[in-house]
């Protein structure tokens, strides 16, 4: 209670001290759910940030925002200041944001893999990780040497789910042996825990460990058990040269500019913009070579199929952990399906914590 | 799960290295507040120590001037909390809080040159005894120095509260500072000795984590930890191996919890997630039920202004 309150504190005493610079210019406001400094999903929306700025665009940024009634307060008071356009880049934001929204009509919002769309003044955006997901699938399948992958995840929300199930259904079509381990953490950023979760997983018998959270914590546990990893959000190659295979990587940029101007030229539009691997806002980091050079050339194509539609990550069939079917025989799922994943498919262990 | 011996005596040892952070801060936050003084800052402090020990460490690439750089930065940022507690006599609930958010704040902006750096491999003691020996060799080898002092710090904080003379004057100042400054006890300073020392442990804590833990600095990386450690220092009361007892049971849960999600227990996640405080707060408050104990190690004077009167 407390430490909310003062964040929101700190966060207030920050847009004051922005909110004095201000003129009457554009501006765009950013609000970010972990530290600029986290390494990973944040980093890479900073990044995006740093992009509108170098376009010659003024931005301003709020940086560890608690999602939920925070976070409100946070928009709200960008708003009011005189921003004319806010991305809000974490799911937990997606009502504050609506809720602001409807207030500010003049505002434009840009929520980042929400799907609520209330008013006109609300577009939503998201990359298409499980593109990525499918391809680290597929080298752990072929890399795993226990058949059991440890996975961390963060919040039981569809983007969790979602890369959950293309990186099972990839790596069950390499090696029908696997097994996917799933430890929840129920943070996106705390070091510390997804490092123990890291350790917990590779004491259960992972010896490939993927994240759906932020730090870099868990690839530098994999990388001191010797065991394999993957870079999420950000390359985090340097951080475990050996253990990373390669890492999934969130280029927000070419969108924030393109939208950044489109919004002060008075072209902006409400839409839902999902993009991936073929428009680059899904990239991979460097493949590591102790994957061996056909393994790696695989890759590559299946990465190229992928981008340009030859493959979709979920390819029918697909059943549910009760055998019941999902996508049909030579089907693939429709967004609207992929956008509400809510259960696991087959060969993923345990349940969804409700 | 392979309940094979050998494993459990890993997993003991990874609880042991999950504490550490907990016992260090909660040590120090004892002895601070035996002597009557409330410093809600132990999560800045921790922080602050992270940050200084790994920029000590990139910059003089040495590790033992990187951990006591560390505890000094905490003893420096502790200092500011005594100077305005004891000296300016500012309440210690808004002061300790405010060393907090400080402490964060500063981290973030003294950090910002030493994201994205790795961090180097901390020595570890008797690596191979580790590997030799089952189920022990986990547990009380292969581990870094300060794990070791973490363990042996309770110990001896029970021994000096209750076995030395200034241990007795730090209870007194804490429990009567009228009556012990009477007895020609000098409170203020005792009261700044102690503070100084709980920031020396909370660096310390911090430290652990930046250097041994995870090996990095990114900010706020303590996430919550040193609310943490004052909550255990309640629950406790105030007993120092009723502290260890906490931090090692909080420590063994949360990895517990995280193994059993691991195999696949079918128990609501939500419900693993709370074990750590429920069944920490249940097993201290089971533990410390005489209330005559209770009394005794409660420091009375807790968070109450002391000045003399001239």
């Amino acid at each position: 209670m407390y430490k909310n309150f003062f964040r929101y504190l700190i966060s207030a005493i920050f847009l004051l001290g922005f909110s004095v610079n201000s003129n009457a210019d554009f501006k765009v406001g950013f609000v970010y759910v972990g530290p600029t400094g986290d390494h990973g999903w944040t980093f890479q929306h900073h990044e995006g940030r740093n992009a509108v700025e170098a376009a010659g665009i003024k931005t301003t940024f709020v940086e560890s925002v608690p999602e939920g009634a925070d976070a409100e307060r946070v928009i709200r008071q960008l708003a009011q200041s005189g921003h004319d356009l806010i991305f809000t880049t974490s799911f937990g934001y997606m009502d504050p944001t609506n809720k602001v929204a409807k207030d500010f009509p003049n505002v434009k919002f840009e929520h980042a893999t929400g799907y609520k769309r209330e008013h006109s003044n609300v577009s939503t955006y998201s990359a298409r990780f499980y593109e990525g997901r499918t391809l680290l699938g597929h080298i752990a399948g072929k890399m795993t040497k226990t058949n059991t992958i440890g996975y961390i995840a963060s919040f039981p929300i569809p983007e969790v789910i979602r890369g959950i199930n293309a990186m099972t259904l990839a790596a069950q079509k390499v090696n029908p042996n696997i097994k996917t381990k799933i430890v929840w953490v129920f943070t996106w950023y705390d070091p510390g825990k997804e490092a123990e979760a890291a350790q917990a997983l590779i004491d259960q018998g992972a010896d490939v460990i993927m994240q759906h959270t932020d730090s870099t914590a868990p690839v530098q546990t994999a990388e001191k058990a010797g065991v394999w990893s993957f870079g999420q959000a950000s390359d985090m190659q340097r951080f475990a040269p050996k253990s990373i295979l390669t890492s999934i990587i969130d280029d927000w940029a070419p969108y924030y500019v393109e939208r950044a101007i489109a919004a002060r030229d008075g072209t902006w539009k409400q839409q839902d913009t999902w993009h991936g691997l073929k428009e680059g806002m899904v990239a991979m980091g460097p493949y590591n070579s102790a994957m061996g050079a056909d393994l790696v050339k695989e890759v590559e194509q299946l990465q190229k199929d992928l981008a340009s539609g030859k493959v979709h990550s979920f390819t029918g069939p697909i059943y549910d952990q009760k055998g019941n079917i999902l996508v049909a025989e030579g089907k693939v799922a429709d967004d609207g399906m992929l956008a509400g994943m809510s259960v696991y498919v087959k060969g993923v262990e345990g349940d969804i914590p409700k | 799960m392979s309940l094979d011996i050998s494993f459990i005596g890993i997993l003991i040892g990874s609880i042991m290295a999950s504490s550490v952070p907990l016992i260090l801060a909660a040590s120090g936050e004892l002895i601070t507040e035996r002597s009557g003084v409330l410093n809600l800052g132990v999560e800045g402090m921790m922080i602050i120590g992270a940050i200084s020990g790994f920029a000590l460490m990139v910059i003089t690439d040495n590790l033992f001037i990187a951990i006591i750089g560390s505890m000094l930065s905490g003893v420096i940022i502790s200092l500011i909390f005594g100077f305005l507690t004891q000296s300016l006599l500012t309440n210690h609930v808004a002061t300790g809080l405010a060393l907090t958010i400080f402490g964060i704040g500063l981290s973030a902006m003294l950090g910002k040159n030493f994201v994205g750096i790795p961090g180097k491999d901390f020595p570890i003691l008797f690596s191979s005894l580790r590997e030799s020996i089952p189920f022990f060799g986990p547990i009380l080898f292969g581990h870094s120095i300060v794990l070791y002092f973490a363990f042996a710090l309770p110990f001896l904080t029970n021994y000096f509260l209750k076995k030395t003379k200034l241990g007795l004057v730090v209870r007194a100042v804490g429990d009567s500072p009228v009556s012990a400054s009477n007895q020609g006890i000098n409170v203020i300073l005792v009261r700044y000795c102690c503070i100084l020392y709980g920031g020396a442990m909370c660096g310390l804590a911090g430290a652990y984590l930046s250097l041994i833990y995870t090996p990095q600095w990114i900010e706020n990386m303590t996430a919550g930890r040193g609310w943490i450690a004052l909550a255990l220092v309640v629950f406790a009361t105030w007993s120092p191996i009723k502290v260890l007892i906490g931090a090692l049971i909080f420590g063994g849960i949360t990895i517990l919890q995280l193994h059993m999600q691991a195999i696949g227990f079918r128990i609501p996640v939500q419900f693993l997630s709370a074990l750590p405080y429920l069944m920490t707060i249940i097993v201290l408050v089971v533990i410390s039920r005489d209330s005559r104990k209770i009394k005794l190690n409660t420091p009375t004077s807790l968070g109450r202004i002391f000045y003399k009167e001239k």
